[in-house]
């Protein structure tokens, strides 16, 4: 059994104990525990179930590479699925489930997936895709539905806050064991800023553990006086429980701290994600150890050894009382020294090579631990729990030469550095055959801004993986004062990728590569021989290295397993692309405070309270909130529609046209300038006129459309959409900063500067002259003319410009006096009739007079002839943006769509995004179509539905009935008719 | 998440600041030019792999428009200079050519 040592435990506080629960279960442990390190210490070995085959799954590892040991976390708000137990602080109150198990964990129904293995081979998924669809629908998908997913999905909003940091550095250092530490302190005595981040909650890494001798001080003195020394230094920066998710380019670094992940409910936010620009990266990230490939490796019970000794040493938990040790290397050694000298039994170190010269294998037969060399464990027995190794030649085929009893294995296949963020940004891998593993080429780094190497790796990330190795890497990277670690000889390790070697099919069905996803050596060996012989491929084909763990322990195993089964080297395979992020990262964590009220800046015009204090339903345009319609007790939204519409027709209504795009065109070019933007001529308009125009961009497509209005012999005020006027804005200054930068023009978007009231229906100058303060006669005040002067004693500038097809006044005036204008206008329309009207009302009117509206008739493959509007269009100008490409043969073409109306035959409304069918079918099958619908909608004023849309023939149709198609699969006919549906004459906006 | 040193205000503007606008040095073909020429202009943009001259603003900045050589391979960016250029400076061509050696010129 697993249980807790009467002594020792470096990590934890056996004064302060911690009560948590698990599946129910209330058990208990100490300050500075993991979840994992408690749940071994209560003998809690099973912890889950796998991914495909629901087979038993205990703690492997000790860190962030742990596959097996993820858990449902926390409960209602807090509920956060797949946390890792082994890198979750253990606190009062703690609560967790295991995953993946149906009805129990102890008796799970899905195991029977683990009997149907060979139903369920590599490139399953991809395989069934490929039987017909009844086989996915009633065989396939209920089996994959009731075996896939981890965790569950959490529901209901989060209750924890998270935030963001932005931090600039000099260096950004990862990893907080010896080599980053000594780095951080060089570098930081050197004057650098230096940010130095760890992702557990302690300093250190594995050295003390392993019981290193720096600068002649047992490595937890060291650690504990550099940190010292750090804290001290100003230009330092150290942030501990904080994971450096991924690199990119120009020295950009993402990194995840969990603030509050261990004291829940403290008031400090969850996460904190940091934003970090760094001039150079440095990675002390050390390496990972790898599993063996031997059947039955994924028993509970199974487990590297580097993580039984942190066990052992930081937590005083034993994972086994009688633990076997299993190795290729020397470095294994140390966990069966030190599961001896917590007075634990070992009873055999087996050991893949033939000759042992090292001092640690020495040491351990010193004190009477039995070695065997050139041996393999065969497989390992049990079911939820090891009870037992069998062990033959590592040379032979599987033969069983003995039986040794045990409750737990502890296996090294050798060690991987952890390459990660060196390369993110396409740092390149050389293969160190010595060592058996990938680690930089130093050579090959991933580059900056300047070209020059963005991360530099030192230490065991580097492939020096003893103590004195890493630091002397670091000295030899950064300078500095010379620190010694004594080395320990190491004899060279052994490159084992199967054991034992010449294992059989029945046991490479039991060799597990990855843990979570389910994937055997007998998977990646079928993948090669059903001709995946990429690498890329065979990770997506049998899913190796695709887990939330993305293949921390397996990938290295598994390239090598590829590389053998192609006969080819392990480098010339290659790796998979290693991406972002490290481990993963909550998206509470990334969205940070972009939740509820803030989670977009929002645009209001300065009459927005008022329309909130009127019941305005508000729709989203771009970041703005405008009023969709002011729906009156009993109402809905159509109906409200309808009342603002039929009453600006019969009366007066008011619209916050404020988010209308304002853009001022001044100087000695700017007619100029005008005329090449627009497809007219805005030169020769006159002082206090206005005109419409169209803007298209250089394919001569239509992009934006608007009134401009002459304020002076040099100023032009342009008006945009709404969505338009940030992007038209854009256009002009590209144009003139980049093509005509000789021309002397300055723009300035003043769209905020102003709100904009449209008063529009028979009565609106009834109420402009009720208000007072300027002359709004027909006579003086025109159609398309505009003039500044007072209303009710605001400034205004009052243009006769008409959306609606009524007579209508946009009364612009500073934004200050916008809620004041507006309320003064309702006032004094009271008498009159007025009522206040919406987007949907505007967006209805400006369709019953057969107006285009940038976004419904035009979708950038619109040229403006395509809309009847060739009247709009100069023929004497030489040239104007977009012209060239109007000129185009196709855009001439008699075939293209063009406007028209259309009105069914039944007065019904034509559904939206409907196509009008043709005869016949294309190549591919589907209906030809001949146009389609722009905008379609129910007029109030007319009673009946009403449509704009595009047709082969466009106006050439009228009278033709056509059919539009719906989802349904009917369709609706239609006769195409003028789209100049209301006042064709177009009397009432000139009155 | 590029770094681009805006020529007019000095900053070094992170890529959120920026918006980017295709291709450096276009000359811009209109009414009487050859469907030949016009479809080169509008639509056969270079896409080299290595170095490559293009447009970006300082949207959130300044709002400058200016230009950018940078390889498109490795990120590196060899300068920024004013979008009033006809051509990319002679000094930032030679700080090029001694980076990339078989570099054929901007044309
Ligand atoms: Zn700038």
């Amino acid at each position: 059994m697993s249980t807790r040592l009467q002594k020792g435990g470096r990590l934890i506080d056996r004064t302060r104990s911690a009560s948590f629960t698990f599946n129910g279960k209330r058990l208990s442990g100490f300050a500075g525990d993991t979840l994992a390190s408690s749940l071994l210490a209560n003998d809690q070995m099973l912890v889950g179930r796998s991914f495909k085959y629901h087979r038993p799954r205990g703690i492997v590892a000790s860190g962030a590479e742990e596959p097996n040991a993820l858990v449902n976390m926390g409960e209602g708000g807090r509920f956060e699925p797949n946390q890792r137990v082994t890198t979750t602080e253990l606190f009062d109150g703690l609560t967790a489930t295991s995953q993946n198990h149906w009805p129990s964990l102890e008796f799970d129904v899905g195991v029977v997936n683990n009997y149907a293995a060979r139903f369920l081979p590599a490139g399953f998924y991809y395989k069934t895709f490929m039987f017909p669809r009844f086989a996915w629908k009633h065989v396939f998908e209920p089996i994959v539905r009731q075996s896939a997913g981890l965790g569950k999905v959490p529901q209901g909003p989060e209750v924890d806050r998270y935030e963001y940091a932005y931090a600039f550095c000099d260096l950004f250092i990862v990893g907080g064991g010896i080599a980053g530490l000594q780095a951080a302190l060089v570098a930081g005595q050197a004057g650098s800023r230096v940010i130095l981040v760890e992702q557990t909650a302690h300093w250190g890494g594995r050295a003390p553990v392993d019981g290193d001798v720096i600068d002649g001080k047992p490595a937890d003195q060291w650690v504990k006086d550099t940190v010292q020394a750090l804290e001290k230094l100003p230009n330092v920066t150290l942030r501990l429980r904080t994971m450096a998710s991924g690199v990119y380019d120009h020295g950009y670094v993402l990194a995840d701290e969990k603030v509050a992940d261990h004291t829940p409910g403290d008031g400090r936010p969850r996460h904190r994600l940091w934003r970090i620009r760094a001039g150079k990266i440095i990675s002390a990230q050390g390496a990972i150890e790898r599993p063996l490939s031997f059947a039955g490796n994924d028993i509970p019970g199974v487990m590297l050894a580097s993580a039984v000794r942190d066990y052992v040493v930081n937590f005083a938990v034993s994972p086994g009382d009688r633990t076997v040790v299993v190795t290729n290397n020397d470095d294994a050694y140390r966990t069966a020294i030190a599961l001896k000298e917590a007075g634990l039994e070992v009873p055999a170190i087996i050991d893949a090579r033939t000759s042992l010269t090292g001092d640690l294998p020495a040491k351990a037969k010193a004190m009477g631990i039995r070695v065997e060399a050139g041996r393999a464990v065969v497989k390992v027995k049990g079911g939820k729990r090891v009870t037992g190794v069998s062990i033959g030649l590592q040379a032979g085929e599987g033969a069983v030469l003995e039986d040794i009893a045990c409750d737990a294995v502890a296996m090294s296949g050798g060690w991987s550095p952890v390459v990660h963020l060196w390369s993110h940004c396409a740092g390149k891998l050389v293969w160190d055959e010595a060592q058996a593993h990938f680690r930089p080429d130093p050579k090959r780094p991933p580059t900056n801004q300047d070209g020059a190497a963005m991360v530099a790796i030192v230490g065991a990330a580097n492939g020096n993986l003893s103590a004195a190795a890493a630091l002397a890497d670091v000295a030899a990277q950064l300078g500095g004062s010379a620190v010694t670690a004594v080395e320990v000889p190491e004899a060279a390790m052994l490159a084992v990728w199967i054991m034992p070697q010449g294992a059989g099919p029945a046991l490479k069905m039991k060799m597990w590569l990855d843990y979570q996803n389910d994937v055997k050596v007998s998977d990646v060996q079928l993948a090669a021989r059903e001709g995946y012989t990429s690498v890329e491929h065979t990770k997506r084909y049998t899913t190796l290295g695709m887990a939330t763990d993305q293949g921390k322990l397996s990938n290295i195993n598994g390239l090598a397993v590829l590389a053998g089964a192609l006969n080819d080297q392990i480098p010339n395979v290659g790796t998979t692309t290693f991406r972002p992020p490290y481990t993963p990262v909550p998206f509470g964590a990334l969205a940070g405070e972009s939740r509820g009220e803030i989670f977009q800046p929002l645009r209001k015009s300065p009459m927005h309270g008022w329309h909130e204090a009127h019941n305005a339903y508000l729709e989203p345009v771009g970041l703005w909130r405008r009023a969709y319609c002011y729906p009156r007790a009993g109402e809905n939204h159509e109906q409200a529609v309808n009342r603002e519409i039929l009453n600006a027709r019969a009366n007066v209504g008011m619209l916050d046209a404020s988010t209308l795009g304002k853009i001022i065109v001044k100087g000695p070019d700017a007619g100029r300038f005008l005329d090449m933007l627009y497809t007219n001529v805005m030169s020769n308009l006159g002082i206090g006129k206005c005109r419409y125009g169209l803007m298209c961009n250089e394919q001569g497509f239509l992009s934006d459309d608007g009134v401009v209005i002459r304020l002076s012999e040099d100023s032009w005020l342009c008006h945009t959409t709404t969505g338009g006027a940030d992007r038209i804005h854009g256009w002009m200054e590209d144009w003139l900063q980049c093509e005509w930068w000789d021309w002397k023009v300055y723009t300035a978007n003043v769209t905020e500067e102003y709100a904009q009231i449209a008063v529009a229906g028979p009565n609106a100058r009834k109420v402009l002259e009720k208000l007072g303060g300027m002359d709004v006669s027909k006579e003086t005040l025109p159609f398309m003319t505009f003039a500044d002067g007072t209303l009710g004693g605001l400034p205004v500038r009052v243009h006769r410009i008409s959306f609606s097809g009524e007579l209508s006044y946009e009364i612009a005036t500073p934004a200050s006096h916008g809620l004041a204008l507006w309320e003064a206008l309702i006032e004094a329309g009271q008498e009159f009739g007025v009522m206040p009207y919406g987007t949907e009302a505007m967006h209805i009117m400006r369709a019953e007079k057969g107006f285009i509206m940038i976004g419904d008739e035009t979708d950038g493959t619109v040229i403006p002839q395509d809309l009847n509007l060739g009247w709009a269009i100069s023929k004497k100008k030489a040239d104007y943006l977009g012209k060239r490409g109007q000129e185009r043969t196709h855009l001439a073409s008699p075939d293209r769509w063009k406007l028209a109306g259309f009105e069914t035959l039944t007065g019904g409304v034509i559904p939206d995004g409907s196509y009008i069918i043709a005869d016949g079918h294309n190549a591919n099958g589907q209906r030809n179509t001949q146009g389609r619908v722009t905008s379609t909608y129910y007029s109030p004023t007319l009673k009946k539905g009403i449509a704009m849309g595009l047709i082969k023939g466009g106006m050439d149709r009228l009278g033709d009935v056509v059919e539009f198609n719906t989802v349904a699969g009917s369709t609706v006919k239609a006769k195409v008719v003028d789209p100049v549906f209301y006042d064709k004459d177009g009397e009432k906006g000139n009155a | 998440m590029l770094i681009l040193e805006c020529p007019y205000c000095g900053v070094k503007a992170e890529e959120t600041e920026l918006s980017p606008g295709y291709e450096a040095h276009l000359k811009r073909f209109g009414p009487g030019s050859s469907p030949e020429e016009f479809e080169a202009y509008m639509f056969a943009r270079k896409n080299p792999k290595g170095v490559h001259f293009e447009r970006w603003r300082h949207a959130y900045g300044c709002g400058k428009w200016f230009l950018a050589a940078r390889c498109t391979a490795t990120l590196e960016v060899f300068g920024t200079y004013p979008a009033q250029s006809g051509e990319p400076p002679a000094d930032l061509q030679a700080k090029i050519k001694a980076k990339r050696p078989n570099w054929e010129g901007y044309k």
